[in-house]
């Protein structure tokens, strides 16, 4: 097949990529070196994220388009519309969780209030004195491996994968692979996380580390996806390390507990000093969990931009390159509306939202 | 000193040697001594005897242990997922 | 929440079966202070199980006496290693709480597990190891009447069979998948080591067959019936409980943990059983499976090198030899067949944890393809029942291993965040 597109990663953003340029009738060749990043690693938390305008818009949009595919994904994708509800742990959070239901119902999302009595019946295993939460229904939990798998296989005729390492993107396009040979397609698209930036060192991301763990089966202790509102600070407004409450509940059972924050670092290994300052933050807010087993630990690195916002356009200098990177912490969330944003603008099409924030920025000038 | 210890298995007493693992008690106690429920719902029992599989973990005092590397304690409350 | 105790030592010993007892006694006369740390309520590794079933031989209770007689000797039972957060120490958990155990010196004697291979029926309430079978017994399982049939591979084999008999039960069969040109060798081989032989011929058994293996455990809700397969023929008999094992496999985890290098399946060692890291020793079936003889003198070793004993550990070389030689014949005789890869059917359980069958796994590219797609080894056992299975049946090598080591309650993995406890 001779391609009208190369997709370098076939992680989540790769392959929603793929599948919407596939639904434009472009035939697409994948190439994924088998790394494995942060598609493998992270939490698969579908959540409308509101820290600015464009998080927002991209973020509910893409949401939304998860909502609506969920009925045709294969059963291991495990996707469950848990819901979020944003723990507010005194007046001051629950004011903040005020300030945040406001800005969802601007745009039509829906949300609710609920008290510390509501909050206590809702999650039982939450400790006492909370004020209270904030519950999106809207949100999910998605398996991403799988999911990224079923985008993949869904215009069979039309998209190739190929166990391939990309070595090097040459001054007219042409991808040299590992094994010598040379690939070339009237448009690329760059959507290997953490990976890109080998090929592309303009690029102006960095590695975010985090630690995850997850449990042993105790199906029931946990309904939805909990995140603190301090989480917003954690994610974006410090350099150092940081942790923040954030737990899943798996449909398996499991308890999926998340999250740190550590820039910089590219070594993999579990820290053990870092997960014991995540587990202590998980048990200020569910006490019960000391007595459960945790089974698992490990980390991922996630591709962070300067303003949190991925990258995605044309790359402003190198022929036919299109970027899909940087998506930090929600690139499950946002795969399927970075992809509509980016086949948009690779066909010539019109994005259904603005796609100027996104547009790629900050790289650093060419030699 | 009694050479006989008395448990809580799924709320039945049950009297087994002093020095029994809770594995031998699940058998003592009835049926094939099944622990758990595997994620297909079928019934799994002590497997590798030695702390590896898995395969028996229960609730024992509020705490989900594997059943062939505990000892049994007076009055101590075991609870399968058979 | 309890927060985490600090203990310390001068000698931390790994494992408390005849390596670890060994090493501990070894290396505790010369005055350090030993700690040995077992994941069993009594030590004695596997071979010397105790409990109401058992019946230790009287080599078990001179070591075990041995163990007390030392003040500067401590041993912790029920004790599990979880994870090694700093330099020399490890995170420790037992049923009470957790510790953090630092150490100078590190002797790692945690022995090996038996190789379960995946066979039709096998999750069946009634089949269970063979070494599996014998463990159980000792702590206490009742088999008295019960019609047993034992299958797979080596002399664990015959040792579980006399365990079974000895507690009243009746064994039907000995299947053993070697051949018997294979095995009468090795029996031949015996007369280098008479105390051996002198076993083997106590564990002698009338039901012993060799070129037989398991083809499929049968029942409804527990076992039922066994099919064997005896040379070109299939055998059905019925039974009560089926004890399956082939061999034994090292348990190299923590070593691996704290980048102590392999040597084939076990941990490498040299002539003073010191690994590739500083500090660290190995003995034991950690380095391979060779028995409890010579996991005895490879204890004794490490025991002396690791309070720097040179002279005194390389007293026991020839004795190592000795059973290095055992070790190998044992390796050679029962090697595992091929064939014994045919064993699963497409519905058969691979992943007893997450119910993963060889027909999904037989479609992946590999050990993290299988993990992360099908959700083979995202279980309690951490992969290391399905792992195990996987490396023999597809030739996957799994991953370096990460902690927790074990599943391990959250608030002692929290624990370490709380600033320095009380001395222990």
């Amino acid at each position: 097949m001779d391609a009208d597109v190369i997709v370098i990663g076939a992680g989540i953003v790769g392959a929603a990529c793929a599948h919407a340029l596939a639904q434009a009738g472009r035939r697409v060749c994948v190439l994924d070196a088998r790394l494995g990043g942060a598609t493998g690693a992270g939490m698969g938390h579908l959540v409308v994220m509101d820290d600015n305008a464009a998080e927002l818009e991209l973020s509910r949009h893409s949401v939304a388009q998860w909502r609506a595919l969920a009925p045709r994904l294969g059963a291991d994708c495990a996707y469950s519309p848990c819901g979020t509800l944003w723990i507010a742990a005194n007046d001051e959070e629950m004011a903040e969780a005020e300030r945040k239901q406001q800005r969802l119902g601007a745009l039509g999302i829906e949300s609710r209030l609920l008290g510390a009595a509501e909050l206590a019946r809702a999650e039982p295993a939450l400790r006492a004195g909370l004020s209270g939460a904030l519950e999106v229904p809207g949100d999910g939990i998605l398996y991403a491996p799988n999911a990224a798998r079923w985008l993949l296989a869904q215009h069979a005729a039309l998209v190739q994968v190929e166990h391939a390492k990309v070595e090097a993107i040459e001054d007219d396009g042409t991808l040299r692979l590992a094994d010598g040979s040379r690939r070339t397609a009237p448009q690329v698209v760059l959507a290997n996380g953490i990976e890109a930036t080998t090929l592309c060192p303009e690029l102006p991301i960095r590695p975010k580390k985090g630690h995850l763990l997850i449990t042993d089966r105790y199906p029931g202790t946990v309904r939805h996806q909990l995140v603190e509102l301090g989480y917003v600070t954690s994610a974006h407004h410090s350099d150092g390390d940081s942790v923040a409450f954030n737990v899943q509940p798996r449909p398996t059972g499991q308890l999926l507990v998340g999250s740190s924050r550590q820039f910089d670092t590219t070594d993999l290994a579990v820290e053990a000093p870092m997960l014991a300052r995540m587990l202590q933050r998980t048990l200020d807010y569910l006490p019960g969990l000391a007595d459960l087993n945790a089974v698992r630990a490990w980390t991922g690195l996630r591709a962070a931009s300067p303003d949190g916002l991925p990258l995605l356009g044309r790359h402003p200098w190198r022929e036919k390159l299109w970027l899909a990177v940087g998506h930090e912490g929600l690139g499950v969330t946002t795969a399927p509306g970075s992809a509509h944003v980016l086949a948009a603008l690779m066909t010539g099409a019109t994005p259904g939202f603005d796609a100027a924030p996104y547009a790629p920025r900050g790289l650093r000038e060419r030699a | 000193m009694s050479d006989q210890t008395q448990l809580h298995i799924d709320g039945r007493l049950v009297r087994v040697k002093a020095g029994s693992s809770v594995a031998a008690a699940l058998r003592i106690a009835g049926g094939m001594g099944a622990a758990r429920t595997s994620v297909t719902g079928q019934p799994r029992a002590p497997f590798c005897g030695m702390g590896v599989c898995q395969e028996c973990r229960v609730q024992i005092d509020g705490r989900r242990r594997l059943a062939c590397q505990t000892v049994c304690a007076e009055g101590m409350r075991v609870e399968t997922t058979a | 929440m309890s927060g985490v105790a600090i203990d310390a030592c001068d000698v931390l010993v790994v494992g408390a079966g005849p390596a670890g007892m060994a090493a501990a006694v070894a290396a505790a006369a010369s005055g350090a202070s030993v700690v040995v740390i077992d994941d069993n309520p009594a030590p004695g590794g596997q071979i010397w199980r105790d409990g109401p079933g058992a019946s230790l031989p009287p080599a078990a209770r001179q070591w075990r006496e041995a163990l007390a007689r030392h003040a500067n000797l401590r041993v912790r039972s029920g004790t599990r290693v979880v994870a090694a957060p700093a330099s020399h120490e490890l995170l420790l958990e037992d049923a009470e709480g957790a510790t953090r155990m630092q150490w100078t010196k590190l002797i790692l004697c945690t022995g090996a597990r038996e190789l379960l291979l995946p066979f039709p029926g096998w999750t069946l309430p009634g089949v269970t190891g063979a070494g599996g079978l014998q463990a159980l017994i000792k702590a206490g399982l009742p088999v008295e009447g019960e019609r047993i049939v034992i299958a797979g591979s080596g002399p664990l084999l015959l040792a579980a069979a006399a365990t079974a008999k000895a507690a009243g039960a009746q064994v039907l069969c000995i299947a053993e998948q070697a051949s018997f040109a294979s095995v009468a060798a090795f029996g031949a081989s015996l007369v280098r080591w008479p105390g051996k032989a002198v076993q083997a011929l106590t564990l002698a058994d009338a039901n012993y067959r060799t070129a037989s293996r398991i083809v499929a455990a049968q029942g409804t809700a527990q076992v039922e019936s066994v099919r064997l397969r005896q040379g070109s023929r299939e055998v059905e008999m019925a039974c009560d409980r089926i004890a399956c094992g082939f061999g034994l496999t090292p348990n190299t985890q923590l070593g691996q943990l704290l980048g102590c290098a392999l040597a084939g399946p076990g941990l490498a060692v040299d002539a003073l059983q010191a690994t590739s890291v500083a500090g660290i020793y190995a003995a034991g079936e950690c380095t391979g499976f060779g028995g409890s003889e010579r996991a005895l003198v490879q204890g004794t070793i490490a025991g002396h090198a690791a309070v720097g004993e040179a002279a005194k550990a390389r007293a026991h070389d020839r004795e190592r030899a000795r059973w290095d030689a055992f070790a190998a014949q044992l390796h050679r005789r029962f090697a595992l067949a091929d064939d014994l890869k045919a064993l699963p059917r497409p519905d058969t359980l691979v992943c007893r944890c997450e119910d993963v069958p060889f027909a999904a796994l037989s479609a992946c590219t590999g050990w993290t393809d299988a993990k992360l797609h099908r959700r083979c080894g995202m279980g309690a056992c951490q992969g290391r029942v399905c792992g195990d299975a996987a490396q023999f049946l597809f030739g996957w090598t799994p991953p370096a291993p990460r902690p927790p080591l074990v599943p391990v309650r959250i608030e002692t993995l929290a624990g370490l965040a709380a600033p320095g406890d009380a001395r222990q």
